[in-house]
């Protein structure tokens, strides 16, 4: 099931230079797995060591912050678009 | 050298960012260099500016104009920032507070009143920083994404300094408040979606233009340490001394780590006596996420749906509250969480008691002082400040309701006798 993955400046590095990539999994969880597997290294940079979200990062799947969903377990549905972005502050 | 290569960088001249040297990461210490860069590229933790200072005093400081440049050698800006058209922000009033001390049984009370900067909020103080950071980068568009007090001193500022702005605001924002950022620019863009969908929007778009300042996003590190300046001010106004006691609204965090570092690095400088003092963060209940984590004594923070009448305050998911838990533990501080009644309260007893039309965050701070006072957590023998942010006309409809004519009378000395009000 591929889904769309948004790649922020710090992490293309891992990717290419490529700003979007393409990855499967039924989840957010093996959605990184999928792309640690394509980009090796990448999935250190969003998870911690204890295998949770960074607490300076945030993934949105669809519009949703996954915080606000089922966290690593949201389901990522065929087409669906998973954006990573650093924790930016309001204004 | 971070793993950052997708932002090409101008060469910087000399200076660029006066005595800062680098970029450190808050949370694991990893240094980038002086660049558009905001997240560090081993944890995502937030970049700080790092300094050099070498040798301040309090004469350079007061030999400086009446606005945030006097403290140009604490910033991240060029020695010669005085001659780059901006718009002057800072060096406010801090007005001694008797009648709302007597209010609140406070004997000695100051406001530090923010509404008089040039679009009336403090956000004119971390706009110059982030507006003199997108000029020397080569910025060709100076951006943001905001719900009011943001976009109103991103706009004015890139109208004095001629640099092309645009504003990204949510679309169902009220009229108004579209009209005062508006009138600064022909590029208010209004986004389908909350304030959380315009910023991720924005965190987007700074990833994908090439030329882009983005005030919050890429040139972060630059645009927070503008809101040290409240905090030099206050010492500075008090004669170069600290208060016992700050009050400080909390968004996303930014200024009241900000405040605290100012202080430090008055402290470090030797330009004011090394003393204890206390922070205290100032919520609205309706998104308090660090007032919760606060009285729970946990460190993590639960992001949360804002449904508060305090707009500048509703960050669901703030960025330092992590930090604000910390330095308000530390300093024997704390943050308390009022009400959208009790910021409405607020509003009125500053108003009424000092003659300030404070904005909702305002409301909040004043509210949450009085609370710290009825709870005990406030000592109320110790000299305290309350940071006023922004003004009340930016948020009219918060009080429209609640305060009005005391009575509409016939143009007759009788009727208005009869009011009783003579």
């Amino acid at each position: 099931m591929p889904v769309s993955v948004r790649i922020p400046t710090i992490l293309r590095t891992y990717t290419g230079g490529e700003s979007e990539v393409t990855a499967s999994g039924a989840t957010l969880a093996e959605v990184l797995d999928d792309l640690d597997g394509s980009y090796n290294g990448i999935k250190g940079r969003i998870l911690d060591e204890s295998g949770a979200l960074r607490r300076f990062v945030n993934v949105y799947v669809g519009n949703d912050d996954v915080r606000f969903l089922d966290n690593l377990d949201t389901p990522t549905p065929d087409g669906t678009q998973v954006s990573v972005i650093p924790a930016v502050a309001g204004g | 050298m971070s793993a950052v290569v997708a932002e090409k960088t101008t060469t910087l001249r000399e200076g660029a960012f006066g005595n800062a040297t680098n970029l450190a990461c808050r949370e694991c210490g990893h240094q980038v260099e002086l660049g558009p860069f905001y997240a560090c590229p081993e944890c995502f933790g937030p970049l700080e500016v790092a300094y050099e200072f070498g040798e301040v005093t309090r004469e350079q400081i007061e030999a400086g104009p009446a606005n945030i440049w006097r403290y140009k050698a604490l910033l991240p800006v060029p020695t010669d920032i005085e001659q780059s058209p901006n718009t002057e922000p800072g060096y406010t009033r801090l007005l001694r507070a008797h009648n709302l001390g007597a209010e609140l049984g406070i004997a000695n009370l100051w406001v530090k009143d923010d509404s008089t900067n040039p679009t009336n909020s403090f956000k004119d103080r971390v706009v110059a920083c982030a507006l003199s950071a997108a000029r020397e980068l080569g910025a060709k568009v100076f951006a943001c994404p905001s719900t009011g007090n943001l976009a109103n001193a991103v706009a004015a500022a890139g109208a004095r300094a001629g640099i092309k702005t645009v504003v990204f605001i949510p679309s169902n924002l009220e009229h108004p408040k579209q009209v005062n950022s508006a009138v600064f620019t022909e590029s208010l863009v209004a986004v389908n979606g909350n304030y959380d969908d315009v910023n991720k929007l924005a965190s987007e778009i700074a990833g994908e233009e090439e030329g882009w300042a983005f005030v919050n996003v890429n040139v972060r590190p630059f645009y927070a340490e503008g809101s040290k300046t409240l905090g030099y001010e206050i010492a500075e106004q008090l004669g170069w001394r600290l208060p016992d006691q700050i009050v400080i609204p909390v968004a996303s965090g930014s200024q009241l780590t900000k405040v605290h570092k100012a202080f430090q690095e008055l402290i470090k400088l030797g330009l004011v006596e090394d003393k204890p003092y206390r922070v205290f963060g100032a919520q609205a209940a309706g998104c308090s996420p660090v007032s919760v984590a606060y009285k729970a004594g946990v460190d993590a923070i639960r992001p949360v749906k804002p449904d508060t009448i305090a707009k500048s305050l509703a960050i669901g998911n703030p960025a330092d509250g992590i930090y604000v838990l910390d330095i308000c533990r530390e300093t024997g501080g704390a943050v308390e969480d009022v009400t959208d009644d009790e910021v409405r309260d607020g509003i009125v007893l500053l108003a009424r008691t000092e003659g300030i039309f404070t904005e909702t965050a305002g409301g909040t701070t004043v509210a949450v002082l009085k609370k710290l006072v009825e709870t005990g957590q406030l000592d109320t023998d110790l000299e305290t400040v309350v940071i006023n942010t922004g003004h009340g006309l930016k948020t009219l409809d918060a009080v429209s309701g609640k305060v009005g004519p005391a009575a509409t009378i016939e143009p007759t000395y009788a009727a208005f006798a009869a009011t009783g009000l003579a």
